[in-house]
């Protein structure tokens, strides 16, 4: 079985990016910069929060490679680069359907468990 | 509450996976299908031909469990750890490392279970030694560890010294 992408970015890059999404701003500000770029001040307006604690969160992002500047010196839009999200997404998303698969044997096991309860409950009443 | 049947793996930290589903069942049920081997023997990592053959579990602070899972052409997996804290039907901490560990150090493990309408909401957080050892975990899951044998160990060890561990 040979991961995907693996080896294409390195350790550290990739821990920056599960760093950069374990945050619910910036969770959002990805969110948000999926459906296209925008500029810190259009990022900054959903969120109760200012322009420089939104910069600290795109820093954050653009150190993890998440977020680039685009060319317009003005407005400066950030957007979303979409490389090292797929990976992080793929790594946590192959370990998902590990666990999945163990735990579909886990809710099968469940389900007897809870009928054999019912029936020992039933026979001594 | 959430539905049943969806599992969500988030990484809480740099060190951490953490993983929360919900079981339509009371978590007592649930506490006994983590904590007794005949259960256990079930469905952990009971995948692609492998079988839990050993499992002994000592179910009390300081206590030890061990486990060893036997798959095709013989080969072998095996971990175990110690409870830290026990508190039926509710939580668990232990640690955890594996006989031919493909990470670093040893991992501490902490399953909490919580009923509500007859239903668990069951989350496990594990915390590694380090992030190189959290993201060598997320990068080959146990499944791997599995599928691929002690064979296949060593293509994993190539790549990690490859990638400059």
């Amino acid at each position: 079985m040979q991961p995907i992408g693996y080896g294409q970015l390195s350790p550290d890059q990739l821990d920056a990016t599960f760093m950069a999404l374990a945050d619910p701003t910036r969770r959002a500000i990805i969110a948000r910069l999926a459906t296209g770029e925008a500029s810190v001040g259009e990022l900054a307006e959903p969120f109760a929060m200012s322009q420089p604690a939104i910069s600290k969160h795109l820093k954050v992002l653009e150190r993890a490679g998440l977020v680039s500047r685009g060319r317009d010196a003005q407005r400066r839009p950030r957007r979303l680069e979409a490389r090292p999200l797929a990976q992080a997404t793929e790594w946590l998303e192959r370990y998902r359907q590990f666990w999945e698969g163990q735990f579909q044997q886990l809710d099968a096991l469940l389900a007897e468990m809870k009928t054999a309860e019912k029936k020992r409950g039933s026979t001594r009443r | 509450m959430a539905s049943t049947g969806t599992l969500k793996v988030t990484t809480p930290s740099d060190r951490e996976i953490a993983m929360t589903r919900v079981f339509d069942a009371p978590r007592h049920l649930v506490f006994e299908a983590y904590t007794r081997p005949e259960l256990l023997k079930r469905w952990l990592g009971v995948h692609n031909g492998w079988s839990l053959a050993v499992c002994e579990i000592d179910l009390r602070v300081g206590g030890r469990y061990r486990y060893v899972w036997r798959g095709p052409d013989r080969a072998e997996m095996g971990m175990g750890g110690v409870y830290k804290e026990v508190v039926a039907p509710e939580r668990i901490v232990s640690t955890e490392k594996f006989d031919q560990s493909w990470y670093p150090g040893e991992a501490v493990g902490t399953l909490v279970l919580a009923e509500q309408g007859g239903r668990t909401t069951l989350t496990l957080t594990v915390r590694y030694e380090s992030r190189e050892a959290r993201d060598a975990v997320l990068r080959s899951p146990m499944e791997q560890g599995m599928a691929a044998g002690l064979d296949k160990l060593e293509e994993v060890l190539a790549t990690m010294a490859r990638e400059g561990r």
